[in-house]
């Protein structure tokens, strides 16, 4: 299926990615070429099969819901691009 | 002492422990080495040699005390997709510009634990999405290799392009990589390296970028299959931090170098002979069935009827778990950060700096083949074919031990040549990508030069778990295709 530019700028707002204007064109274009190769997948048959999420077959391990690891706020702190007394530094959230 | 760091990695281990050299001598050729290399090839994106010094004088001290592991002052590479603590990790985006992780891999752990030495951080493509290096924000790697008589510069493949590189350049002893759907293995093609895309589960991925969880494995690219086996022993193992890592025991791999295939099946799939394939990767092929077959093997045509949809599932798995994935990079905890007028303006604008044009396509595609009214008819389509493709391996080795493909469709291109069609691109991956989706071990082993003088590899896949017989296979296949071609020190 074909995708045109409107298309592009809602799922370019959906990722929080900035597109352009001029650039909505032209992405169109790439991901319909994409798309259009990723049809064939309509050929197989998957009647009835159930769909893969992993390939591993073990269940997944479950553990006691303890604290395992913490008081590592200075080094987590150390990456943000701003922060302030012990905090992340965001742009206001809240009007 | 030239010539230490032209060693195999088993060569500078044995020269270790018998006191030949140093751990410090061998670093310090290799950071000489690419100190001098590096301007050109652009393997590295960070050197690290005061940690590296450090580490080989430790890594000294306790083999003097009698206290040596395994890989004690082996000097490797680590692909820049490992965060490695107080080292910047960048998986080669600047979306993570400045970050430096207060944690380790477990699979860098593992590499020091055993007495690994690290060189530096290699470079690759942005978050290991591409077949080429080309989308790495530093730049492209160049390939050691060029063709005879020509001074194009070549890719060395990807996203491991600075991991394969590196070791085919004698940058390092070994490098760790990422294969998420032929990342390992068709750069160690390119390359003339040996490179294995483990079993999914056999390497945790705790600290290692996620790009698509499901299909994301680490493992190593050597310059021999004894040398792989030695570094994938060492970076497997059990870690209740990755819930996917399998709690199973590490084999002895080396154990496996060498040991006699006679007896072994081994499928040669009718599909992956496509059209428009070389001429010279036919013969390559032809010929790794008569090396098997002298070395005692029976071997069986299979089919895997599948196969032709496993690229386009993969691009609807791999972005769709990459755009999920990479909703972490908001500018807020690490990393860039771009200024905005609102909360939003400054998730779009980082996202929009951040993120170069091949990660954007995937996320886009991804974000949008999981949006309401697509997700049945794309993501849930391609689990279903996925299984397909998994269901199609599972019959394969009802009746073989082992598949024997070509790595990839063509040896290495011209920097540029494809990167303006991305599907020319993700065409590269088509005799790796369906193991990942099954989650199946594979190796790429160098089997012979074409006729510019360009490495190629041939592939064999094992059933899960089952990395022995690969390293066995591969042994047989390197011994047999006497692969001692390396490229000529033109940087």
């Amino acid at each position: 299926m074909a995708i045109d530019a409107d298309t592009v700028r809602k799922v370019a707002k959906l990722a929080r990615i900035a597109e352009p204007e001029e650039r909505l064109a032209g992405l169109a274009q790439e991901l319909s070429g994409i798309l259009a190769w990723i049809e064939q997948l309509a050929e197989v048959d998957t009647d009835g099969v159930e769909p893969m999420t992993t390939c591993v077959a073990a269940r997944l391990p479950m553990r006691e819901d303890v604290v395992s690891d913490g008081d590592r706020r200075d080094e987590i702190l150390a990456n943000a691009p701003r922060s302030d007394k012990g905090f992340f530094v965001v742009p206001k959230v809240v009007e | 002492m030239s010539d230490l760091k032209g060693l195999t990695l088993k060569g500078a281990l044995d020269g270790l422990e018998t006191r030949r050299f140093s751990s410090r001598e061998l670093t310090t050729a290799f950071l000489a080495a690419i100190a001098e290399a590096n301007p050109t090839l652009n393997a590295f994106i960070t050197q690290t040699p005061g940690l590296a010094l450090e580490m080989a004088d430790r890594a000294d001290e306790r083999r003097r005390r009698g206290e040596a592991g395994p890989l004690e002052g082996a000097a490797l590479g680590i692909k820049d997709l490992f965060c490695t603590k107080g080292v910047a990790s960048s998986a080669a985006s600047r979306i993570l510009q400045g970050f430096v992780p207060p944690y380790e891999s477990t699979v860098t752990s593992n590499l020091w634990r055993d007495g690994a030495v690290m060189l530096g951080k290699l470079n690759m493509d942005e978050f290991a999405m591409g077949s080429s290096n080309e989308t790495s924000a530093f730049g492209p790697v160049v390939n050691p290799w060029r063709a005879r008589g020509s001074n194009q510069a070549l890719t060395p493949g990807g996203s491991s392009g600075g991991s394969a590189a590196a070791v085919a350049a004698d940058l390092c002893l070994g490098a760790t990589a990422t294969d998420t759907g032929g990342s390992i293995r068709q750069p160690a093609a390119f390359t003339g390296t040996v490179g294995v895309k483990p079993t999914y589960g056999r390497c945790s991925r705790y600290g290692v970028v996620a790009f698509a969880s499901s299909l994301d494995q680490a493992g190593p690219i050597a310059k021999t299959v004894e040398d792989a086996a030695l570094l994938l022993r060492s970076m497997s193992g059990h870690d209740p931090r990755d819930s996917t890592s399998l709690d199973v025991e590490v084999p002895d791999f080396p154990a496996f170098v060498g040991k006699s295939v006679r007896g072994l099946r081994i499928g040669v799939p009718d599909e992956y002979r496509i059209d428009g394939m070389p001429g010279e990767i036919a013969e390559l092929w032809d010929k790794g069935v008569a090396w098997l077959t002298a070395a005692g093997c029976e071997i069986k045509r299979v089919s895997l009827p599948h196969t032709r949809y496993a690229l386009p599932a993969y691009y609807i798995i791999a972005p769709a778990e990459a755009s999920s994935n990479l909703a972490r990079y908001d500018g807020m905890r690490y990393g860039l950060r771009a200024e905005g007028a609102s909360l939003t303006d400054v998730y779009e604008n980082t996202r929009a700096e951040g993120f170069g044009a091949e990660v954007k396509r995937r996320i886009l595609i991804g974000a949008y083949v999981l949006s309401a009214g697509y997700y049945d008819a794309y993501y849930l389509k391609a689990q279903k074919v996925r299984r397909r493709i998994a269901d199609d391996f599972s019959a394969a080795f009802q009746d073989v031990d082992a598949l024997l493909t070509p790595t990839a469709p063509s040896a290495a291109f011209a920097l540029g040549e494809r990167s303006s069609d991305p599907v020319s691109m993700y065409l590269n991956d088509v005799f790796t990508v369906t193991v990942n989706l099954a989650g199946l071990p594979a190796i790429s082993v160098p089997a012979g030069l074409d006729s510019s003088g360009l490495p190629m590899g041939l592939q064999l896949i094992g059933r899960a778990l089952d990395e022995g017989s690969l390293f066995s296979l591969a042994g047989a296949v390197e011994d047999a295709a006497g692969f001692t071609a390396k490229p000529g020190r033109w940087w």
